[in-house]
């Protein structure tokens, strides 16, 4: 196991590295540059602030100390928020996006399983096409139309949280709820999948002629093998859930990564955007590598190759 | 012999799209303690539907059973209620499948697997029913059983894999023994095991046996009574032996010829004329009739009943019952 | 199955084609992006309403005889800009799922057809793009760019081929070992010949079902860089840009969030349906999940 982990951890060393040089290149391809887009700035200022963060040198030159840095794990400083490294606005975004990422999971999980497990025991009856229906319904209403209207039922009209913020715990709840719908539909979806392709095994067949009683057959014969393929989605969920907190964080106005990010691509600040995604890409290897170190628990067919 | 299981009037249909398919229609029989009964038939013939239905283990939707009784003890399988039902399966009565690689749990290892049925119905403390389960797997024949307890059934064979099943089955000391074709799925000589492990853990616990089969040399070695299936019907029943030389029906007789023998080498090789009828029609007399070689009008115009013609042996061919053909070899011999 | 035989392969594509017929959903799916296809593409110059022309004095007004669906706070006909904004929702639909089946068939379809070392390289590398945060590439790729409309579905087309590549990549790996193929090879026909004579026409089945769910994935994902500014450029409109200027506005004119939103859900209900349908159809074995 710990080979496999570490083959895996070396893979990622060279995908980053491409993430990084993509990142920087498509950077400076871009038309306009950090500093050009503050129109107070004069000439000369701007050069002085170019040659302060060593934007005049030669390009590959530029390419290399930023590589050199990384690799020693900082990230350089941020071309927009004067005297702020970008390692220092990771870490303080970062927790407020995983506090929004957890609890939008646990509303996924929690509603997803629970929706998918009950639509698969009595398969086309009431029982399935309800939550199978809510289950259409949530994957067909995008983040940032259910955003809105969730603010706009619970916050406008009904008063009961408030439109935005990220104080105490009340203000997590439309956030979780807006992210965690989408993937709570997917979730149920594949679930329900999952669990009638178990159901109709010959091993399910068994343990009922043992004797064993519906929730027995369920807990114990039937979740393992249905829930590897959510278990298997795990890995794209995550990732999506970065990506729309991006809109979550900017409806709840919430001072996440995401919001970070965005703000920082429009504003050219190139350090604080490789940065990110160097960051993101990091983390989703990582979370690829648990997602498959479970799998391999749960399947007893797969093992570490 | 007293009986262990009285099966009455058993009626299994599966309401599908393309109609209402009779697969058990109209069937009794019975089994008595350690007995060992085999139902023979062609695929199709009903006799693995039966088999389902006394542990009502059919899947439903689609399948009902239709009518009947199964008395097992003070109680009827198809009407009690479910919790009743779930404390005799796998206790009381217990069952092998018929491909032992789909009928295991690939998720789970072979000792929990092994040990579900005394810990469902509470017959052993979990750290006993290991020591049990593995006496279980030893018993079975396999070798290192204690090691083998934390596998998982990919890492056996197919043939291994039927040996857990058995061991599975019998942990719980069942009265019945429900096996649906447990060797059809298996090598020859593999076959040959397995049979032989069934027999011998039933002498020495004294088991009663429903066998299912389609193979009818298997039963002749096996059985101590045999019920012989076509198209949701039993044609014929009776001791093993009588069976084989004393044949009732002419599909029993037919099905015998179709066995190739050894010592008849070169001889023709007999096949049964047309196919199995569309068990989804309802049938009007005997459903052999289209492919019998005795069949006359009566056979389809008149109502058909298993009836005894002599001691302990039935059958549904009216002819026979009205002693117009007979089908012992040696009567047939003489023609 | 003998897919030489064109009978019988015609025959398995009317099966296919009652079997949806009998799917009441999809029908109606299909129906649905019929009319809505219809209503955007000439939909625009028969309502007598630009998209564009505002009426400051007006301003945003509910529903009325009018103005069917209200006006925004520029006065514009909501309508109109539906219809309109459908148009370019559709076509983005439409041009990046190309891009995406284009890209995804060829790539899945050679290294399927290499195998060995080549198919190995080939989806590893399919598995580290997969696995990286793609989106932000996208958004990136928005941002620096400018907001072009050619961009903006290569781009989505970019993100969206990886698993079709995959699908077709089995699909052929499968067919590969099929009998027909080898006779194929044994004829001596050409490389070439053989996967655009044979296999792609065969492994058919799969990647029409995964087109069709691609299309709602692809407008989704140009709704949501609309929803953050990066889409369209107005006047021209999209459903994503219009469910943004509804949402800012959403306390006083919820109408303007409302039918937007609508329309995006339904267009992405009906492709689901179809999609759905189309692989219960077409592709029996995938239908389970």
């Amino acid at each position: 196991m710990l080979r496999f982990i570490a083959i895996r951890l070396a893979q990622a060393i060279p995908v980053l590295f491409v993430v990084a040089t993509l990142t920087f290149f498509m950077l400076k391809l871009a038309p306009g540059g950090p500093f050009s887009a503050e129109k107070s700035t004069t000439p000369e200022i701007q050069k002085q602030l170019e040659a302060h963060y060593g934007l005049n040198k030669p390009l590959f030159s530029q390419y290399l100390t930023y590589l050199g840095n990384v690799v020693k794990g900082d990230l350089g400083p941020s071309f927009k928020y004067p005297n702020r490294t970008v390692n220092e606005l990771i870490g303080q975004a970062f927790p407020v996006s995983a506090e929004l990422g957890f609890w939008s999971l646990l509303v996924a999980l929690s509603l997803g399983l629970s929706a998918g497990i009950v639509a698969s025991l009595r398969p086309n009856t009431l029982t399935d096409y309800i939550p199978s229906g809510l289950a259409m319904v949530g994957i067909c209403l995008p983040i940032f139309v259910l955003g809105p209207l969730l603010v706009l039922v619970f916050a406008l009209k009904l008063e009961w949280v408030r439109v935005s913020g990220w104080d105490d715990w009340i203000d997590r709840i439309l956030p979780a709820l807006t992210l965690g719908g989408f993937y709570a539909a997917y979730i149920a979806r594949l679930t329900r999948g999952g669990m009638l392709e178990i159901l109709s095994q010959d091993f399910i067949r068994t343990a009922r002629a043992k004797g064993a009683s519906p929730a027995r057959v369920v807990l114990r014969h039937s979740l393992r093998g249905g829930l590897i393929p959510v278990v298997s989605y795990l890995g794209p969920t995550v990732a999506g859930l970065l990506t729309g907190s991006f809109v979550v964080e900017t409806i709840f106005q919430i001072p996440g990564l995401g919001r970070y990010f965005v703000t920082a691509a429009f504003n050219r600040d190139y350090t604080m955007v490789v940065g990110t995604v160097l960051f993101y890409a990091g983390f989703i290897i990582v979370f690829n590598l648990l997602v498959d170190l479970v799998l391999v628990r749960m399947n007893p067919k797969l093992s570490y190759e | 012999m007293s009986a262990l299981l009285r099966v009455e009037n058993l009626r299994t249909y599966f309401h599908t799209r393309s109609g209402i398919v009779r697969a058990v229609d109209d069937i009794s029989f019975s089994v008595g303690e350690g007995e060992t009964l085999g139902i023979v038939g062609e695929s199709g013939s009903g006799k693995s539907v039966a088999c389902y239905s006394l542990l009502r283990l059919i899947p439903q939707p689609p399948g009902r059973i239709e009518s009947g009784e199964a008395r097992f003890g003070d109680c009827d399988l198809l009407h009690c209620r479910e919790e009743k039902l779930r404390a005799i399966r796998g206790n009381r009565i217990s069952m092998i499948f018929q491909d032992p690689m789909s009928s295991l749990n690939p998720y789970l290892r072979i000792g929990e697997q092994v040990i579900e049925p005394l810990l469902i119905h509470k017959l052993a403390s979990p750290n006993d029913a290991f020591d049990l389960g593995v006496a279980a797997l030893r018993e079975v024949g396999i070798q290192d059983a204690a090691k083998r307890m934390r596998s998982f059934p990919h890492e056996f064979s197919g043939g291994m894999r039927q040996r857990v099943m058995i061991a599975m089955a019998l942990i719980t000391k069942p009265e019945l023994l429900l096996a649906d074709e447990p060797t059809t799925a298996l090598d020859v000589t593999v076959q040959a095991q397995i049979l032989e492990l069934i027999r011998r853990l039933q002498q020495e616990h004294g088991t009663a046996v429903i066998f299912v089969t389609h193979d009818i040399g298997v039963v002749s070695g096996f059985c101590d009574r045999v019920l012989v299936m076509y198209a949701g019907r039993v044609l014929e029943s009776g001791p093993t032996a009588e069976l084989f030389y004393e044949p009732k029906h002419p599909y029993n007789q037919a099905l015998q010829r179709s066995i190739p023998a050894l010592h008849e080498r070169g001889a023709e090789l007999h096949t049964i004329p047309g196919a199995p009828p569309d068990v989804t029609q309802p049938i009007r007399g005997c459903p052999f009739a289209p492919r019998c070689e005795f069949a006359e009008e009566k056979c389809i115009t008149s109502e058909i009943a298993l009836k005894e013609v002599t001691t302990g042996h039935a059958t549904a061919c009216l002819r026979v019952q009205l002693g117009e053909i007979d089908l012992t070899p040696a009567a047939v011999a003489g023609e | 199955m003998n897919p030489t035989d064109e009978s019988r392969r015609s025959s398995l594509w009317r099966d296919a084609w009652h079997r949806l017929a009998k799917n009441k959903l999809a029908v109606v799916g299909a129906i649905m992006l019929v009319l809505l296809t219809v209503a955007s593409v000439v939909g625009p110059s028969l309502l007598g309403q630009s998209y564009f022309a505002q009426d400051l004095q007006l301003g945003a007004m509910p529903p009325s005889a009018q103005h069917w669906l209200g006006s925004d706070t520029l006065g514009r006909d909501l309508f109109a800009r539906l219809l309109y904004g459908g148009r370019i929702s559709l076509a983005v639909g439409l041009c990046a799922t190309a891009v995406a089946l284009t890209i995804g068939v060829l790539y899945g379809t050679v290294s399927g057809f290499l195998g060995g070392k080549v198919d190995a390289v080939m989806m590893r590398i399919v598995d580290v793009i997969f696995a990286l945060p793609f989106t932000v590439f996208v958004i990136l790729l928005m941002v620096l760019f400018g907001r072009r409309f050619v961009l903006l579905f290569a781009a989505i087309g970019a993100v969206q081929w990886l698993t079709m590549a995959r699908i077709v990549r089995g699909q052929v790996l499968s067919l590969r070992r099929m009998e027909f193929i080898e006779a194929a090879e044994a004829l001596g026909l050409s490389k070439a010949r053989i996967i655009f004579r044979h296999m792609i026409p065969n492994a058919l089945g799969p990647i029409i079902v995964y087109a069709t769910l691609t299309v709602p994935s692809v407008m989704l994902l140009e709704a949501f860089l609309s929803f953050l500014g990066l889409g369209v450029q107005p006047p021209m409109s999209s459903w994503g840009v219009l469910i943004k200027e509804g949402a800012e506005t959403m306390e006083e004119f919820p109408w303007l969030l409302i039918y937007p939103g609508l329309a995006l859900a339904i267009t992405l209900f009906s492709l689901n349906f179809l999609g759905d349908g189309l692989r219960d159809a077409l592709d029996p074995q995938a239908a389970k999940d």
